[in-house]
């Protein structure tokens, strides 16, 4: 208590005139979820980022642009597949994103980001991966418009998501593995965060989900907004109104906020977000702050970040975008698990019963909507199996 | 007036006698880091460190407890180093009143910029790439001194000292209130950078090379500072 009091009067400065309390921080909030938890370094280029984001939005040529890559090159509008043998019971659609280049709805964001980073004159890119999908969405959009691109994956994702690795390289992307901690997506995102702080002048951090500090989680969610639009027309003109419910996988919740933007405004229709049973951070998380937003996150009491577990790599993720966690607390979205096991079983089903092999990320929609209540249903199919056939085989081989 | 030397220690057993190490060799202040599971600011050595950290137990209330373990040994300011993930969960009021009574000053949040939680006093940092008016926010703001991330990127030893430093302590000596203490932090390790740093602010932070120095314990730790205090008082001044 001496201590403190000696080095109180050396240390603070004598008079102290001009001290003053600075503005609160009010941008980005969610119901006090999001923000900017991030290191000062990286204040110029989010308010950087944001202004020119609110430029773009505000320019036609940047619709105009984005419409006819998302069209021309992406594939868009995706269509909408009514199941027959799935669920006969039901009548389930899904939103095939799985046919979208690429193969997942990662592509959305990666084509809007990017031409977002060419108007702020940004060279390099960097982005973390998951499942892979992301990475693979960035890799394709800087071979297309000839930018650098570093996408960090960790080691543990980079074993069982290895056709993703591959196409990364082959489209010229330098995948940096990483090492420590998780060694998984949570990991990543640190690392192409870290990056970011050292490179921020040169680079755009391409965000793969709805997390992070503001203004991504807005962006991610505003361009994967077409999905609900396209949806809710969609559904509108083949049944000829809207659907009981929609139902989409949550792993940060870019393609469920997405979907669920067309249909928020719909009292009528519910909304299910549906997490991995061992990274459901909306069913178990609490309030905590990771990778630079105040959100719903696996975390100890101490605010220490927990481990995730899930069968699929885009799921297996501690946090939550901001916005999830205010519609949870609204009631707005329900939001419920599915187990590991669930998830492979519905990839199965899928695969055998329509044709389809959907990601394992997306399986966890599909189990979900065999077994709630509604019967006229919108799944959003996020993505495609392909990458997930040697871990999807080896766990249904254990099994049998 | 003789420039500062201030030393980051990362939380744990061995850390009240590395304090007492480090102040005997010469520094002016211990900064003590709070390990986070996922430290964005942070480069691999102090990455590691607070894993190690974390495995011997080092949460809040064990950092709190080493904090006031130090405060009986040393006459020095303490400072504690601290995510706000570790706030949000413990409390930001409660922290700052805890932390007072185990023995701190001011405290430092690397990752909460500087126009949030106002309510909060706290050691404000800028960097190479804040803007003008943001760096008269930080120092108008700040308590006691104005932390100076001498580099564009995260903690850890670099070859050179940051050109970046000069330009920003400038920009800051302009800015801030006359008399308010700058100094300089991030990939500062051998002793002359030390005294290049000195000669442009007024004080020196060593982090990453402290923690790898204090791996080798007590005596290598004092020797270590006893040579960037040399370094620092052979600065012009
Ligand atoms: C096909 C697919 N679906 C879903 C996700 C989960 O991400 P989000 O919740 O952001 O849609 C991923 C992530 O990698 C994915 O690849």
């Amino acid at each position: 208590m001496i201590g403190r009091k000696r080095e109180e009067r050396s240390y603070r400065l004598p008079s102290s005139p001009a001290k003053k309390t600075p503005p609160a921080e009010s941008r980005g909030l969610y119901s006090g979820y999001g923000g900017r938890y991030v290191p000062e370094t990286l204040i110029p280029a989010l308010d950087e980022l944001e202004a020119g984001w609110r430029a773009a939005r505000a320019d036609e040529s940047f619709a105009r642009e984005l419409n006819e890559l998302l069209a021309n090159y992406g594939g868009r509008p995706t269509p909408l597949t009514l199941t027959e043998r799935f669920c006969p019971q039901k009548r389930i659609y899904l939103k095939r994103e799985d046919l979208l280049h690429t193969g997942a709805h990662k592509l959305n964001n990666a084509l809007g980001q990017i031409v977002l980073a060419r108007r702020l004159g940004k060279k390099r890119i960097v982005a973390e991966t998951g499942a892979g999908q992301h990475g693979v969405a960035t890799a394709t959009v800087c071979a297309r418009f000839g930018l650098d691109c570093v996408v960090y994956m960790g080691v543990e994702d980079m074993r069982r998501q290895r056709p993703n690795v591959e196409r990364m390289q082959l489209l010229g992307a330098e995948v940096r593995p990483v090492e420590i901690g998780t060694r998984t997506l949570k990991e990543a995102t640190s690392e192409a965060i870290r990056d970011w702080i050292t490179n921020v002048e040169t680079t755009h951090y391409l965000i793969g989900s709805c997390v992070g500090p503001h203004p991504y989680p807005e962006i991610v969610r505003e361009l994967q907004a077409v999905i609900g639009r396209e949806s809710r027309e969609q559904i509108l003109e083949r049944e000829g109104h809207l659907p009981e419910a929609v139902v989409a996988c949550v792993g940060g919740g870019s393609n469920s906020i997405g979907m669920f933007a067309g249909f928020l405004e719909d009292a009528e229709v519910k909304l299910y977000g549906v997490e991995a049973a061992g990274a459901s951070s909306l069913n178990s998380g609490r309030i905590a702050v990771l990778h630079g937003a105040r959100s719903l996150v696996l975390a100890d009491e101490d605010g220490q970040i927990a481990d995730a577990h899930s069968i699929s790599a885009g799921l297996d993720y501690p946090g939550v975008g901001p916005e999830h966690a205010a519609l949870r607390d609204s009631g707005r979205v329900t939001y419920l698990t599915c187990t590991d096991d669930e998830a492979l079983a519905a990839f199965e089903r899928l695969t055998k019963m329509e044709g389809i092999i959907p990601a394992l990320e997306s399986a966890h929609a599909l189990a979900r909507a065999l077994d709630i209540d509604e019967s006229l249903l919108l799944v959003c199919l996020s993505g495609r199996g392909d990458k997930d056939l040697d871990e999807a085989l080896a766990h249904l081989r254990s099994q049998a | 007036m003789s420039k500062k030397l201030i030393i980051f220690l990362m939380s744990g057993r061995q850390t009240p006698d590395l304090a007492e190490a480090a102040v005997e060799g010469g520094a002016d202040l211990i900064e003590l880091g709070f390990p986070f599971s996922d430290p964005l600011a942070d480069g691999p050595v102090i990455r590691r460190a607070a894993e190690v950290a974390l495995a011997e137990g080092m949460r809040t209330k064990a950092c709190l407890e080493c904090l006031a373990e130090i405060r009986g040994r040393v006459q020095t300011p303490l400072v504690p180093f601290v995510y706000s993930a570790l706030l949000e969960a413990y409390g930001y009021q409660r922290f700052v009143a805890d932390a007072h009574t185990a023995g701190a000053g001011a405290i430092l949040v690397p990752d909460l910029p500087l126009d949030a939680h106002s309510e909060l006093e706290r050691i404000q940092l800028v960097a190479p790439t804040s803007t003008d008016e943001r760096i008269r926010l930080a120092a108008e703001t700040t308590d006691g001194w104005l932390y100076l991330v001498t580099v564009t990127g995260t903690t850890g030893a670099r070859r050179e000292l940051s050109s970046a430093l000069a330009g920003l302590a400038a920009r800051a000596r302009q800015l801030a209130p006359p008399g308010l203490p700058l100094y300089a932090g991030f990939g500062i390790s051998t002793p002359e950078h030390a005294r290049a740093a000195a000669e442009i602010a007024d004080g020196v932070i060593v982090g990453s090379r402290a923690i790898e120095v204090a791996e080798g314990g007590s005596d290598d730790l004092r020797r270590y500072v006893s040579s960037l205090r040399a370094a620092i008082d052979a600065s012009g001044s």
